[in-house]
């Protein structure tokens, strides 16, 4: 979020223009980045609302539909994100020391994880696709199903896939960070950008420790 | 404001380069993260976008005049008013005010050089553009015909037209003006010079922090709700439509669930300037501050919590409905308070009549007509009859029209010397000025009788005795048009050849009067300014 | 109709002068705040206009008292308004009981009504002076809106669910129909004409012209058509439970919850009959989805409804 431009005249090092100093800079940046996770939180709310109304309307196609996913897969999935935070976590904290070595490795640790969901989330839809249980597009759910089962899907796939999409946008960001550290943009004073991130990238780990539950567990035995 | 420093800007010479004579090229103008100049680009392709909107209006009531509807198709005239609403709502109104004099202003009324994230303001402005072209393309190639609120099942499964695409451009759209929000509201956290405490704000100041929390709130359950529109459309994932499962009434509260704040997002900007203006034209401070000041937020938190009045027949629970209704009508207080203390400021002030003094004027007319006709709404048992009617369009207009866009056309008159340093010429703006006032009225009262009457809205046939109120309603309309186009032209004149402004014509308090030159320099001010007094203090502020 | 210029709509049902009145009250308090409002501030204008270029006035802060005043006033009147308001929304939603049942599909671009005799029109609705009628509606593709305001009365009709509307008609004549919902390209032209008549010359109009059947002999028909009768036996003997008198009691279910039996219930129970399972059945009815029209389902309500228990 924080604005860089060259250094002029007596300006510390990745101070932007607009700002008197360092805190201000980086005070802005941490609200900004917490403001633009509170309309995170009610784009995914909209998701959430729709979910928990049909969810009292037919429980019956919510508990079929839990029945068909994979929890094994998920809960993999839910351990590696968590762990992704802590390298995360890692990575920020590495930052404000300005170890350039540790922040590239731990970034690169988060980058792996966030690789790994992505692809073990790309093999669960492929299973989807297979038994037929895409709504609208290959939609045929073998065997007796309640007539609201699709509903269910709909909200899996939108709910995982908005999620996905979350993950992915991380992930370029994280090359991006990569890329500015190795080149030696940040430094025990300027940092902001890393810090705000992990931000971010917990918000999306949490999101999934939301949907994990909802989606995979709830109404299960 | 009393200021620590004087004198430096009016020392400067006449050639002192300020923002606009800063760099000349294309580039310059495109690339530019000074949030003066992105005020300028949102300013210019706003208006496009108003122009277009106009002319749709223009074309439906034409369309209008004569009871059989033999102007146009009924698919012609369907997407005629669909892309009116959608384009004078998501690419006019929203950013009307607070991506122009919001973007412009803010800053300088706070003493910062810039917003907090100027490179994300030029983004927003891009995002916006990008979504215009996509609506633009739309528009050309075929328009749409939902109407601007997209009921579900008719968008998403039975609607033949580009809803996919006007879908995606509302979505871009909300996210520019999500954009625009979250800078504000960290500019207005952290930017503050030294001595702007929060109640030494100028109400615009509050105004529009007010209205970015709605933007942060409000706009990504938008998002989110034509997201779904889009995956049932595109892909046939079920929602709404209660063939695939879902259920439409639920399309309707999530959006309403924006869009109901969404027109405080179209007021409250306007309720900014018209504190500014009041202040300036009476030369007094106003009157209550600190109730103008909550209101403001008030208006922003109540205005959450009543979104089921546009649902009062939708077949939503009668204690659901009674719940909504109640809470309109208190969310309804905050406006009269604003209203009463504006009057107040008037009260024996030194009254100037200029032109931001007509609008001020015009404003207060109109809004109180539109909102007070918002209380014949959020009433149950007349809502029944009156929903879906040209009571509720001449409703809208009235408030948002006479509201948002007086307050914008004042706003553009007050700010036109600061922003461009030139003078217009005052008589033809008065004319104009009366023109948008007895056009607007002429065109949009008789549509409070013809709704009562019962002539449902988006209805281009319509039964023979309500042709005289369309009529009627028609000519007011080309009188408004000329209203609108006045100031279009001579404000590009006074642009080009006007006489230049000095700093501070009106003799107005402020930090962007006092402090920064007109126009201003690309970083505003030469030296932070240290405030030392409160907002307006005209003379010395008598406490009661 | 009405003369060629008219400012104001008729009054043609018991409803309409309740929401009239409501109306000029509304009409008078605002035109109240609208002029105080205008006549103070132009007062203020012509009074303190500026007389000298450097003319500074008092800078009045403000004052409390002032401010908890014109907070508390329209406060109170809204207050004031909302519980009028709302009594005069509870006669809409409280229907009385001696009530002509009939029923409303929608579609795009038309209305079909049906009265329980059995007479069928389109775009048109014939009903008789003085008695209350209750409207019964759905729709089969988008959403519309029943809308007639000469009885200042209106109900969205959307598809997948029932809604329902009721009025008196106090005056003959013959009123305007709106569809007040946008529906698509014909939305302007989904209008029709309501007749209200004199009780005998409506039972003219109801013999004549083509014979119908009733609604709940068409239902009957459907019911033998589909083989319903062959589960739902009248001695309770069959696969599925016996209809008879089950409208408007509560029906236990598998889950442990009970329902009562209503149109929405039965139309759920004909198109997916696994949603709600009889307690004690197995849920072997299949479904009549895509086979039965919702003016068949309608008229299966008719006849279900008249199924009362004989001893
Ligand atoms: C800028 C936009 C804007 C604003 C600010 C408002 C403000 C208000 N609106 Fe409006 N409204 C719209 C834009 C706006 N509206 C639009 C676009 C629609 C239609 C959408 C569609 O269907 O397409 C709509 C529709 C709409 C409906 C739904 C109608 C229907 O479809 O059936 C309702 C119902 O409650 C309503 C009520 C109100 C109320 C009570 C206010 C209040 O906030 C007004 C408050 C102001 C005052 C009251 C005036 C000042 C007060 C005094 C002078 C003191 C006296 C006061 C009292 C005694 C209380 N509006
Ligand atoms: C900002 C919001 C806004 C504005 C400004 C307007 C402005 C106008 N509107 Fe609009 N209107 C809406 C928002 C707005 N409207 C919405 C949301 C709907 C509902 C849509 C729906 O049902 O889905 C609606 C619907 C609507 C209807 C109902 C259609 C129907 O239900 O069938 C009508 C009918 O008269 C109408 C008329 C007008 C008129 C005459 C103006 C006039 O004020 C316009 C006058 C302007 C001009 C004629 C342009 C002339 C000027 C220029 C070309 C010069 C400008 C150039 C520069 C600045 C460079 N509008
Ligand atoms: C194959 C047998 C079968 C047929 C054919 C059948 N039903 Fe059913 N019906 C059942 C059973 C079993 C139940 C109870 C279990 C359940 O609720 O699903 C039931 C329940 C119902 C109920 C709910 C009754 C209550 O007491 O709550 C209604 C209403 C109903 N059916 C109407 C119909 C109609 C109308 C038809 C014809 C269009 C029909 N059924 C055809 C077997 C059948
Ligand atoms: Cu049916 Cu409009
Ligand atoms: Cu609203």
């Amino acid at each position: 979020m924080a604005e860089h431009v060259d250094d002029h005249h007596g300006h510390p090092h990745g101070l932007a223009h607009q700002f008197e100093d360092m805190p201000q800079q980086k005070e802005s940046a941490l609200l900004g980045m917490w403001s633009f996770l509170v309309t995170e939180i009610l784009f995914f709310g909209g998701y959430f609302a729709t979910y928990l109304y049909y969810r009292s309307q037919y429980p019956l196609a919510f508990y079929e539909g839990s029945h068909e996913l994979d929890i094994l897969l998920g809960g993999i999935n839910t351990v590696i994100l968590i762990f992704s935070s802590f390298t995360m976590a890692m990575a920020v904290h590495k930052s404000h020391s300005g170890d350039k070595n540790g922040i590239l490795m731990f970034l690169a640790f988060t980058l792996i994880l966030g690789t790994a969901f992505l692809v073990i989330k790309y093999f669960e839809y492929m299973a989807k696709i297979e038994h037929g249980l895409v709504p609208g597009l290959v939609w045929h759910p073998h065997g007796d199903h309640s007539p609201n089962l699709a509903l269910y899907f709909s909200l899996y796939f939108g709910m995982t896939g908005m999620h996905a999409l979350h993950m992915i946008i991380g992930a370029g960001l994280l090359i991006w960070l990569m890329v500015k550290t190795a080149r030696g943009t940040y430094t025990a004073e300027y940092n902001a950008p890393i810090e705000i991130f992990g931000l971010y990238w917990h918000f999306v780990d949490i999101v999934w420790i939301f949907l994990f539950p909802l989606l995979y567990l709830l109404g299960r035995h | 404001m009393a200021i620590a420093e004087h004198g430096a800007i009016e020392a400067a010479g006449a050639t002192e380069t300020n923002y606009l004579n800063n760099g000349y090229g294309l580039k310059s103008w495109l690339l530019t993260k000074d949030h003066k100049r992105i005020a300028v680009l949102y300013m210019i392709s706003i208006s496009i976008f108003f122009a277009i909107g106009g002319v749709f209006a223009g074309l439906i009531r034409l369309e209008l005049l004569t009871p059989q509807g033999d102007l146009a198709h009924s698919d012609t005239y369907n997407k005629l008013f669909s892309m009116h609403g959608i384009i004078m709502i998501f690419f006019f109104l929203v950013p009307s005010i607070p991506a122009t004099l919001g973007n412009f202003l803010l800053p300088i009324m706070i003493g910062a050089k810039d917003l907090a994230f100027p490179r994300i303001n030029l983004l927003s402005w891009y995002v916006y553009v990008a979504a215009g072209i996509l609506g633009t393309v739309a528009v050309i190639g075929g328009g749409v015909d939902t109407g601007w609120t997209f009921y579900t099942p008719y968008s998403s499964t039975y609607s033949n037209s580009n809803v996919l695409i006007v879908g995606f451009a509302a979505f871009l759209a909300g996210f520019s003006s999500i954009l625009t929000g979250l800078n504000f509201v960290v500019t207005v956290h952290t930017m503050r010079a030294p001595g702007m405490t929060w109640f030494r704000l100028p109400l615009f100041v509050w105004a529009h922090y007010a209205t970015s929390l709605i933007m942060l709130l409000g706009t990504p359950v938008i998002a989110i709700t034509l997201v779904l529109l889009m995956l049932e459309r595109a892909f046939g994932f079920g929602f709404f439509d209660p063939r695939l499962g879902g259920d439409p009434v639920l399309f309707q509260h999530l959006f309403w669930f924006y869009s109901h704040p969404a027109v405080y997002i179209m007021i409250l900007p306007s309720m900014g300037v018209m504190s500014e203006m009041v202040a300036c034209i009476s030369r007094k401070r106003v009157f209550g501050y600190e109730f103008v000041a909550f209101s403001s937020v008030a208006i922003a938190i109540l205005g959450f919590l009543v979104w089921g009045h546009h649902m009062f027949v939708s077949g939503q629970s009668t204690y659901a409905g009674m719940v909504f209704s109640v809470i309109t009508f208190l969310v309804a207080v905050p406006s009269a308070i604003k209203t009463f203390n504006w009057a107040a400021t008037m009260y024996k002030g030194s009254i100037v009549y200029t032109t931001p003094m007509f609008y001020v004027m015009s404003y207060f007319g109109l809004f109180l007509i539109g909102g007070l006709t918002g209380l014949f709404l959020s009433n149950m048992g007349l809502d029944i009859h009156l929903h879906d009617t040209y009571f509720v369009v001449a409703h809208f207009h009235y408030i948002m029209v006479g509201g948002q866009v007086v307050g914008y056309l004042g706003g553009m008159h007050f700010w036109w010397p600061k922003i461009t340093g030139k003078k217009y010429p005052e008589l033809l703006a008065k004319i104009a000025a009366c023109m948008v006032f007895l056009g607007f009225n002429l065109t949009f009262f008789p549509q409070f009788i013809l709704g009562y009457m019962g002539m449902p809205r988006r209805y281009h046939v319509y039964p023979d005795e309500f042709q005289i109120l369309n009529v009627a309603s028609t000519l007011g309309a080309s009188v408004l048009a000329i209203g609108y186009l006045l100031p279009a032209i001579y404000l590009i004149w006074s642009l080009i050849k006007g006489p230049k402004s000095e700093q501070n014509p009106w003799g107005a308090k402020g930090l962007e009067w006092e402090k920064a030159a007109s126009p201003p320099t690309t970083f505003n001010f030469d030296k932070t300014p240290v405030v030392t007094e409160e907002a307006y203090a005209y003379g010395p502020i008598e406490e009661h | 109709m009405q003369t060629d210029f008219p400012l104001f709509p008729e009054q043609a049902s018991s409803y309409a002068h309740q929401v009239d009145a409501l109306y000029f009250a509304t009409v008078a308090l605002c035109l109240f705040f609208a002029t105080l409002v205008t006549v103070l501030v132009v007062v203020f204008a012509i009074k303190y206009r500026r007389k000298s270029p450097d003319e500074v006035p008092r800078q009045i802060a403000g004052h409390l008292g002032l401010e908890l005043f014109w907070t508390a006033i329209p406060l109170v009147l809204a207050m004031g308004m909302f519980v009028w308001a709302t009594v005069v929304y509870f006669h809409l939603v409280t229907p009385p009981t001696n009530t002509l049942e009939m029923y409303v599909v929608g579609k795009q671009w038309m209305w079909k009504l049906q009265h329980p005799e059995g007479k069928r029109e389109i775009n048109e609705l014939h009903v008789p002076l003085g008695q209350p009628v209750r409207l019964t509606m759905t729709s089969e593709d988008v959403i519309h809106s029943f809308y007639i305001p000469a009885f200042r009365i209106k109900k969205d009709v959307l598809p997948g669910r029932y809604t329902s509307l009721w009025f008196e008609p106090t005056k003959v004549g013959q009123y305007h129909l709106f569809c007040a919902e946008y529906c698509g390209t014909e939305h302007s032209r989904m209008i029709g004409l309501v007749h209200v008549m004199e009780p005998k010359d409506y039972e003219n109009w109801l013999t004549g012209g083509v014979a119908n059947e009733p609604m709940e002999v068409a239902g009957q028909r459907l019911f033998e058509q589909y083989a319903c009768h062959t589960c739902h036996k009248m001695d309770g003997q069959g696969r599925g439970p016996s209809l008879i008198g089950v409208f408007g009691k509560s029906v236990a279910l598998q889950n442990g919850s009970s329902v009562v039996v209503n149109e929405a219930y039965i139309r759920e129970s004909v198109l997916t009959p696994a949603a709600k399972v009889v307690a004690g059945y197995q849920p072997i009815m299949p479904t009549f989805k895509g086979q039965v029209s919702e003016e068949g389902i309608m008229q299966l309500i008719a006849y279900i409804k008249s199924l009362k228990s004989v001893n």
